[in-house]
């Protein structure tokens, strides 16, 4: 007790210290509209909290999230609000959740929370949502709508007959490259929410989608996919600036499709590989992604981290803080109509590292 | 003397020939052999990708597949190569003993235990087709 308690205090203080010196304290500020209407948001993903036993859990894990924690309170300017991304638990457990919750709890903010498979399929996210609230959900904040989808769900045959229990369905879903898996889906009852919720916004107000998987088709074999992902642009398609930015992925990628931009989150847990380093993948990374450098293993926080989003154009501009590395600008840029990386979108600039195989 | 030894063993293969039979020739495998060792290939190759999922391999309930999907990231196809942390080139088998050590926090395995190999025959069955590329970071 009092051992984890002072391992605590020091991470927070190890945390702080590391913090001071890589936070983009001085934002760039870019003339629009009204700049009152400017404001930054963090958002912290994938932080996979693991039960082992009794109070114990997985270090590595705890770590990358107290640092995120510790990082945002640390944020000046203030940001508005702060979202989590999915994927708080690794197994959905109570005990799980429990700590992930008294871990944000230390966040000066309460966060807006989006689900994640690991969260949701030990018990359909009833334990999530009695901390949490709601799995979808809309609101404003300075002239732009944000919308939270719980995009994890599958079939119901899959959900509900398949597996004899939901430890055994849990362990299922939480392994990415398990043939046994289901491709994540919004689904018809949450689309024709979405439907309603936007006949009511100006097709001219920013609109900002959060969700767990990307809303479009990357890898299936990992569920780096969303199987109605067209079904869910085509509702977003009116809406002059939109974007998606969403979590699952634990790495750097961006794209845009028609009018609307898209942009993953890192974990504060632990990176993913890039499909195409798996060399029996056919898969599809957006060829506007710069990728995140090749994680290096001796560093344990080495290609996690979590963001600070600047809004003041209606559109994401996001910054990847990362750990143990040299932090990452993408930003959209409104003349070419797409998000790029503010150092190394140019293919002469990019960095031995950038290359995944 | 050593002559001798040679005259004794070549007597010993030659009974052993007649008794086996003239047509077997030590280096005509059939199809079915072929069938079979590819078949203990692909058994060893199942263990391993049991142990890349186990929650048990280490002790703190991490399993490798967390952070290599299909194995991946792992580039058997480059080994033995020069690892910077450890100051020297190393084999496969000493990096999945690394990661088996820090995020797994477990004990290492000998290198000739037949987890270690089923481990290196799945990650090296994930990455077929893939050019050698020794010593490449
Ligand atoms: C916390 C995440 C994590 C876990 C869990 C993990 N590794 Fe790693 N491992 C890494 C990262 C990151 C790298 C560096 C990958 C690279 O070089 O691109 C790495 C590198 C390796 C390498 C060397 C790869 C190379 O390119 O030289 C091997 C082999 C390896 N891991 C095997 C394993 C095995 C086996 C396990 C389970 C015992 C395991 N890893 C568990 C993160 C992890
Ligand atoms: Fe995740
Ligand atoms: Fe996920």
């Amino acid at each position: 007790m009092t051992d984890s308690a002072s391992r605590r205090d020091f991470l927070k203080g190890a945390g702080a210290a590391a913090a001071v010196s890589t936070l983009p304290l001085s934002m760039v500020k870019l003339a629009f509209a009204d700049p009152a209407q400017d404001f930054t948001f963090a958002y912290i993903s994938d932080s996979h909290i693991q039960h082992i036993k009794g109070n114990e859990f997985v270090r590595n894990w705890d770590r990358g999230l107290i640092r995120a924690v510790a990082e945002t309170n640390l944020l000046r300017p203030k940001p508005d609000f702060v979202m989590f991304g999915g994927d708080l638990a690794q197994l959905g457990t109570k005990e799980e959740l429990d700590h992930g919750a008294e871990l944000l709890a230390k966040l000066d903010y309460k966060p807006r929370m989006v689900m994640g498979e690991h969260d949701y399929y030990l018990d359909l996210g009833e334990y999530w949502s009695k901390l949490f609230g709601d799995q979808y959900y809309s609101f404003d904040h300075k002239g732009v709508h944000f919308v939270v989808l719980n995009s994890i769900l599958t079939f119901d045959e899959w959900t509900h007959e398949r597996w004899p229990t939901p430890e055994q369905r849990m362990l299922e879903m939480a392994a990415l490259d398990n043939p046994n898996g289901s491709p994540f889906m919004v689904g018809e009852k949450q689309r024709e929410w979405l439907r309603k919720d936007l006949e009511k916004v100006d097709k001219e107000t920013p609109l900002v989608v959060f969700s767990h998987s990307p809303i479009q088709k990357i890898y299936k074999g990992w569920n780096f996919w969303t199987d109605d992902a067209e079904e869910v642009q085509a509702l977003l398609k009116p809406f002059d600036k939109t974007t998606v930015v969403y979590g699952h992925v634990h790495q750097i990628q961006y794209n845009q499709i028609g009018n609307i931009a898209f942009h993953a989150v890192m974990a504060t847990a632990w990176p993913w590989p890039y499909p195409q380093s798996y060399a029996q993948a056919d898969q599809h990374l957006p060829v506007l992604t710069v990728p995140m450098n090749r994680a290096d293993p001796f560093f344990e926080r080495d290609a996690t981290g979590w963001q600070f989003i600047d809004m003041s154009t209606g559109r994401v501009a996001m910054d990847y803080n990362l750990y143990n590395n040299t932090n990452r600008r993408v930003a959209f840029n409104a003349a070419k109509g797409h998000p790029e990386d503010m150092a190394f979108q140019d293919p002469a600039r990019r960095i031995a590292p950038q290359v995944h195989y | 003397m050593s002559k001798k030894l040679l005259v004794v063993a070549g007597g010993i293969i030659a009974v052993a020939a007649m008794v086996t039979g003239l047509g077997v020739r030590a280096d005509e495998f059939t199809k079915e052999d072929v069938d079979r060792y590819q078949d203990e290939f692909m058994s060893v190759v199942e263990k391993g990708r049991a142990l890349w999922g186990s929650p048990d391999l280490g002790t703190n309930g991490v399993a490798c597949g967390q952070c290599h999907p299909n194995a991946a990231n792992t580039h058997p196809e480059t080994y033995p190569k020069f690892q910077k942390q450890l100051g020297r080139v190393v084999a496969f088998r000493e990096m999945v003993n690394w990661c088996l050590q820090n995020p797994l926090e477990g004990q290492p395995l000998g290198l000739d235990d037949p987890d270690l190999v089923a481990m290196e025959a799945y990650a090296t069955w994930e990455r077929r087709g893939v050019e050698l590329a020794p010593g490449k970071h």
